[in-house]
């Protein structure tokens, strides 16, 4: 009975991101350049960064900080490379050559990193990875040869690029539709399927032959690749970069994002991004937040709260209260009732929520 | 390929061939570690001639006020994470907010000082006794206890077990806290002024050093032994530790654990507050304090094992000596590396021992 809830809820979910990503591809030509170049532009910056957060936790049952890390040690990497000037190694090179240095830096990083944490899970591989960000915000504002703590500045995108925000947008939007799509597609692959297997029961697969630490590792590498992809177009579209941008803020926000979107769902990064971005820029405009006295600055206790309100809501986040929603409605019409479900909202609201995501996960 | 399994699981002993492969790996290691500490010792006694501390055998005063130095940030280290590590090892939750109970109880205690000798600028030693240095030490711990019990009765004490989302939740208290001491505070850094007594300076080896250093460093070494004597010579320290063993096991004896789970975490909160006012007095807070002392937290009980007191103070040596030493004597236009040492013994001792160094596996 579950099979057609789970196929029909495969074929809507295809049928919204493709809505979406169609929606976003005529965007430029509704919307206003603000909300297109700045506050969608960042979205799927954003949103391409904390995919490879909601990938390792959902696939590998690995929450990882220090995804915003690396995609600065893309961001430095192309620093370093492009700027002529100012602070930094000042290379020189063509920004074609260097987006190519930079993936390869942020690979190589993740991999050393995944590498010494493969060995721990859960609630340490966290800690570990929010202590790698700290010491990565540390060696970018203290190691003067590489940035120092004013950062790098005037780094300018390749001319295909520069002076074309359009351009960095539907870059963007190629890449999260890639990010996206192959994430997806890993999931059936044998690979995919082993991290599954290591995520549920690591000892099991590890007494079935499979090397779990490398497995870790690999995932964790292949997070670092997309994170550098986002560390990258974040550089273009900034023109500069500095320390405190890797911080420790910074980082908590990402996974912020995450978690507002759904740290289960894949989706839920781009929708989680795009919910925290729209609050940033608009919030404080509505006349209501500041009659409560939350003014610009307290932008931050309002996040806090959202974050706090989602949490203890629905640990899914926005796209499982959405896919909460629609098993809501779609369960009288494709399956049978069970009393149990038949009581409909006498049932507490955990089990109708977290049911069919776990569910899913298994269908995808 | 089962019956060649059953036949050699029978005909050998319940340990095997893991454990003693598990034994030749491990005297590699040591190997290892002991030619490590040994080119370390090495350097610093013969060849750091160009340091800013210089060779140990030229310098023996330097040597010694950098151990000390050591040992002073090991004991603020010690008095920050073991209520962090506390908490984690009876109850699993990772309190992302220990950072900011620090910066809370931090700024209330300068505001308290700052009633009690009537300035609100140039506070120094001179004004401040005894007690307007420890009534306002226990008001911003008490406080920072009382929020964490809070933060312990609302928001965790019905989803026990459920980790990352306990992270999470104290993570989003933490982000609301930060911002709200902010908005109170101001972005100013803050300083406490210590107490007249403790404010000389002694003579070691030729060195001028703080007595206050040497005051933090008893204090830490009080707190550490008030908490050995609670864990392992009281009823409820008993208990406590029973509970990290097998929870379980304590619910089915009848004892109401979740008083045990509160006493903790408010135990454990205070020592994060006690943590900040001693941090104020000895250098001073900012925003960006929690965050940075959340770190050295992590930094301690990652390196010493979660949910273990004793791994809480060999972190705490191991990572007050690696920073007070990596500054000293790197050469000095490297000085500014020295924060990658941290990140190397972390890695060397996650290597050797995923969990830390007294930690167990899940």
């Amino acid at each position: 009975m579950n099979e057609t809830i789970a196929s029909s809820r495969r074929t809507i979910r295809t049928a919204v991101v493709v809505a979406a990503v169609a929606l976003l591809l005529v965007m430029p030509l509704i919307g206003t350049d603000f909300f297109v170049n700045f506050a969608l532009t960042r979205t799927l910056i954003l949103g391409v960064a904390a995919s490879s957060i909601v990938f390792l936790s959902s696939s590998v049952g690995m929450v990882s900080l220090a995804q915003y890390l690396l995609v600065g040690v893309a961001g430095f990497t192309i620093g370093n490379c492009v700027a002529e000037s100012g602070k930094g190694l000042k290379l020189g090179l063509n920004p074609w050559l260097a987006v190519v240095i930079a993936l390869a830096a942020s690979v190589l990083v993740a991999l050393v990193l995944g590498a010494i944490g493969s060995r721990t899970t859960g609630i340490y591989f966290l800690m570990l990875t929010l202590t790698y960000a700290v010491i990565g915000y540390y060696v970018f504002s203290q190691v003067t040869s590489i940035s120092g703590f004013g950062g790098i500045t005037g780094v300018d995108p390749p001319g295909f690029f520069h002076e074309h925000p359009v351009r960095i947008y539907f870059g963007l939007l190629v890449l999260s539709v890639v990010v996206y799509a192959g994430l997806r597609a890993l999931r059936r692959t044998p690979f995919g399927l082993s991290l599954e297997g290591i995520r549920d029961d690591p000892v099991r697969m590890g007494a079935l032959g499979f090397n779990v630490p490398l497995h870790r590792t690999l995932a964790f590498t292949l997070a670092g690749l997309i994170a550098g992809a986002a560390g990258v177009f974040n550089i273009w579209w900034n023109g500069q970069i500095d320390p405190t941008s890797v911080a420790i803020g910074p980082t908590l926000d990402l996974l912020v994002v995450a978690v507002i979107g759904g740290i289960g769902n894949l989706e839920g990064a781009w929708l989680g991004a795009f919910v925290y971005v729209v609050a940033n820029n608009y919030l404080r405009s509505l006349p209501l937040v500041d009659h409560i006295g939350i003014t610009e600055a307290r932008f931050n206790t309002v996040v806090g709260a959202l974050v706090l309100l989602i949490v203890v809501l629905s640990p899914e986040g926005l796209s499982g209260i959405f896919a909460g929603l629609f098993d809501r409605v779609s369960r009288p019409r494709s399956a049978p009732l069970t009393p149990a479900t038949a009581g409909g909202p006498a049932a507490p609201p955990s089990s109708t929520n977290q049911q069919p995501t776990s569910n899913m996960e298994e269908q995808q | 390929m089962t019956a060649d399994v059953v036949s050699d699981s029978l005909e050998q002993p319940l340990v095997p061939r893991p454990h003693l492969g598990r034994r030749r790996r491990w005297d590699w290691k040591l190997v290892t570690g002991a030619v490590l500490i040994a080119l370390v010792l090495a350097w610093i006694l013969f060849f750091a001639r160009g340091t800013s501390a210089g060779a140990a055998i030229d310098e023996p005063g330097k040597f010694v006020v950098t151990l000390l130095d050591g040992l002073t940030l090991a004991g603020l280290y010690f008095i920050v994470a073991s209520g962090f590590t506390l908490i984690f090892g009876l109850m699993r939750t990772v309190n992302m907010a220990h950072g900011s109970l620090f910066l809370l109880a931090a700024y209330i205690a300068v505001e308290v000082q700052q009633r009690m000798v009537g300035k609100t600028r140039n506070i120094t030693s001179d004004d401040v006794d005894m007690w307007s240095w420890a009534l306002p030490l226990l008001i911003g711990s008490a406080i920072a206890a009382v929020i964490g019990f809070v933060i312990f009765a609302v928001f965790l004490r019905w989803n026990h077990g459920q980790e990352l989302r306990q992270a999470l939740i104290t993570l989003a208290i933490s982000v609301i806290l930060a911002d709200q001491i902010l908005a109170h505070a101001g972005g100013l850094a803050e300083s406490m002024a210590w107490p007249k007594g403790v404010t000389h300076f002694t003579q070691i080896f030729g060195q001028r050093y703080a007595t206050s250093r040497l005051f933090v460093l008893a204090i830490a070494l009080v707190v550490g032994g008030a908490l050995w004597l609670w864990l392992n010579r009281t009823r409820m320290g008993i208990v406590i530790r029973a509970g990290v063993a097998d929870e379980q096991m304590v619910r089915a004896l009848g004892i109401n654990i979740g008083i045990v789970f509160a006493i903790t975490f408010f135990v454990g909160s205070f020592l994060a507050g006690m943590g900040g006012v001693m941090v104020a007095s000895f250098a001073g807070v900012s925003t960006g304090a929690d965050g940075q002392w959340l770190l050295h937290s992590l930094v301690v009980v990652i390196i010493g094992g979660l949910g273990s007191i004793r791994g809480a103070v060999a972190g705490a040596v191991l990572y007050g000596m690696v920073s007070a030493f990596a500054p000293a004597y790197l050469p000095r236009d490297y000085t500014y590396y020295s924060i990658i040492f941290t990140f190397g013994l972390l890695a060397i001792v996650l290597a050797v021992r995923p969990y830390g160094l007294f930690g167990r596996p899940e």
